[in-house]
């Protein structure tokens, strides 16, 4: 049986800022992981991700983050897209502060 | 202090506008991240998780007031208002935008300073002991040689596609600060019987994925072979190193899989060889570069508002006890400005801490501070009659914590909270183990103790050097802790060694308080170190302290899943 695929994310950096940026459903680039759109079919994935590795005047170091659906939108599966999201624990900086 | 010449001034500003070129070139899409990442890195600029972030050299850790002061004003006009020390003896800005790179750029090279890292396969930086050119203990100051080795390595035809990149550090002390044995080549300045001054040669050192400590190759080479020696060992290396597999590539690798005296005879023959080439113009830089170097002028003072201060207040005294180390100038200490305050990030400073220390160097301190590669910051030459007033205004800016080698002056890498390559995060546990040893308010008792953290086996934090190592994972998807016991970074140099499954990040804390206690009931007595006691009684207490329900069921999924 193959195995269920993940959901995911497409995310990367932003080329100016360097912040964490998510992919929404109307192909803008967004700062909030709640607004990014939730890939949950892998050939559709997979097209995201490409289309958005051609943007590169706008990103960097674009990639598919696994997720899982939430209330509030996707929810990271790993502790590394959970800071990603929220910024560093020892300051107030980044998305935390953003918010 | 060691100035660039005006090629390295013309050098540094035209790398300079050919990256703010790049960077608009970058910009603008004529050219590809593909293209653009090689030039940033080699302009210290790094894509991290959240931002950019972007290193600057600081060589030898040394530096003066002014450039202390131009470190502060790029934290406040273009970061977040602080900078982190690095166990490199570099400062890193984790929040730069790209646009702003190249105006930090120049800011920088305005106090000859910058980000160039000798990246790729080369020999990179040479690093020194933090307290060169003042400890007492010292024969005599390394950084004179580690210039020479820099300049020397720099651009040098052969040297420019190694099997992968190569370290050096240089200790001028026998009590080495500088890690030599966790270095490709390290170098101790040692004296023969003659008296003459030279080099032992320790060769394939090094942490990271396969830690070996480093192996005396020469005990003694003269000054004026030095750098033919060190060609010879590079070039040996060069030709045996394992160009096919990146983890074996480094010359620690070699010497292991040939054996040292196999490497030292291979070396000899090529030493013998390359000697001739070398005609003494390498000594005539050396003593221009020492010149250089030349200690600051001295005063000759009493010291009585040192002694007094000491007898009238308890805490100038503790700061004074852990703080504080031997000059080899009468009536003058070293002072090391702790970035440890408990509960904050090891070796963050902010940008008006900056500014504060800068000015101390300037009033009390020769206009010279120093980065340790344990992340405090080190004021080298202070007459001791100035210690009171520089303590009351240290002090006053959060920087006068007293807690130099102890338990709660931690090494820790940026870790996940960072790092791109972390697998797990090291700051909050480091944070988090001064808090609590603060709130236990027992570390003095503990006495000597170092915790070195790694966020993942790259191992910047040192951690399998540290008496107590901790090296951050990823366990299928949770953040996991293992701990190695009985590291030292010194010229006793060794690994330590792994106590068993790690620990997850709510299970760490604990466990470490677990060893030290394990530690305080074990010892002889207040004078037997941490290290002492645990090569006394070995890994056996602090195991079944830290594992009591040996064969309970979750012990058992616990060790499967280490
Ligand atoms: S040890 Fe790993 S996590 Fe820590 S700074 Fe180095 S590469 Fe990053």
């Amino acid at each position: 049986m193959p195995r269920p695929f993940t959901p995911k994310v497409v995310t990367a950096n932003a080329l100016l800022e360097g912040d964490v940026v998510y992919l929404a459903e109307d192909g803008s680039w967004t700062r909030r992981l709640s607004e990014a759109e939730l890939l949950t079919d892998e050939a559709d994935a997979q097209i995201r991700l490409i289309e958005a590795e051609k943007r590169t005047s706008e990103v960097v170091g674009v990639y598919l983050a696994d997720m899982a659906p939430g209330d509030a939108g996707p929810e990271p599966v790993h502790f590394r897209e959970a800071f990603r999201r929220t910024g560093p624990s020892n300051r107030f900086h980044g998305k935390q502060a953003d918010a | 202090m060691y100035r660039y010449d005006e090629f390295d001034a013309a050098f540094v500003a035209e790398r300079n506008r050919q990256f703010r070129a790049q960077v608009e070139r970058r910009i603008d899409g004529s050219l590809t991240e593909e293209e653009f990442r090689p030039l940033r890195l080699m302009n210290g600029l790094y894509l991290q998780l959240h931002a950019y972030m972007l290193r600057v050299a600081i060589p030898y850790g040394t530096l003066d007031s002014a450039k202390m002061r131009q470190l502060a004003y790029l934290a406040e006009r273009w970061d977040k208002g602080y900078g982190h020390f690095t166990t490199r003896q570099n400062i890193q800005y984790n929040w730069p935008e790209l646009r702003d790179v190249p105006d930090m750029l120049d800011a920088l090279a305005e106090v000859g300073m910058h980000a160039i890292q000798t990246s790729g396969n080369t020999i990179r930086n040479v690093t020194a002991d933090h307290f060169a050119g003042a400890a007492a203990d010292e024969i005599a100051d390394p950084r004179p040689v580690a210039e020479l080795i820099r300049q020397w390595s720099t651009d040098h035809p052969e040297f420019q596609f190694l099997p992968r990149k190569f370290k050096i550090a240089v200790t001028g002390a026998p009590n080495d600060r500088a890690v030599t044995a966790a270095h490709d080549i390290g170098l101790r300045i040692v004296r023969n019987d003659a008296g003459e001054i030279g080099y032992a040669v320790l060769v394939g050192g090094g942490l990271g994925r396969t830690p070996m400590i480093g192996k005396v190759i020469n005990g003694f080479v003269s000054q004026a072979d030095l750098l033919p020696y060190l060609e010879a060992i590079v070039s040996v290396w060069n030709l045996l190193g394992r160009r096919d597999n990146k983890y074996k590539a480094r010359i620690k690798i070699t010497v292991h899989e040939h054996g040292i005296d196999a490497i030292r005879e291979m070396v000899e023959a090529r030493f013998a060889e390359v000697r001739p080439q070398f005609s003494g113009v390498d000594l005539e830089l050396l003593r221009g570069i020492e010149a250089q170097f030349a200690a600051p002028a001295f005063r000759n003072a009493p010291t009585d508002a040192y002694d007094a201060a000491r007898d009238a207040d308890p805490v100038f005294r503790a700061w004074a006890d852990t703080n504080l180390s031997a000059h080899r100038a009468p009536g003058y200490a070293i002072v090391e400005i702790s970035l440890k305050a408990h509960g904050a990030t090891p070796g963050d400073a902010t940008a008006e801490q900056m500014r504060v220390m800068a000015d101390l160097a300037e009033r009390f301190g020769h206009d010279e501070l120093r980065i340790s590669h344990e992340q405090n910051v080190v004021l080298p030459h202070v007459h001791k009659s100035d210690l009171p007033e520089l303590h009351a205004i240290l002090r006053a800016h959060g920087l006068a914590t007293a807690n130099i080698g102890l338990v709660s002056d931690i090494i820790a890498c940026p870790g996940m909270d960072y790092c791109a390559l972390a697998t797990a995060r090291s700051i909050p546990i480091a944070q988090e183990i001064a808090t609590r040893f603060d709130e236990l308010k027992i570390e003095h008792e503990i006495g000597a103790l170092k915790i070195k953290i790694s966020g993942c086996i790259n191992a910047c934090g040192h951690h399998h050097v540290g008496h107590i190592g901790i090296l951050g994972l990823d366990r299928a998807g949770v953040e996991n802790y293992q701990i190695t016991l009985g590291g030292d970074h010194t010229q006793d140099a060794a690994l330590g060694e792994r106590t068993g499954p790690g620990f997850s990040a709510e299970e760490i804390v604990p466990a470490i308080e677990t060893i030290v206690t394990t530690y305080l009931s074990e010892r002889e007595g207040p004078g037997e170190t941490f290290l002492e006691t645990y090569r006394r009684v070995g890994m056996g207490p602090f195991k079944a302290a830290l594992y009591p329900a040996k064969g309970t069921s979750k012990d058992e999924a616990r060790a499967d899943a280490a």
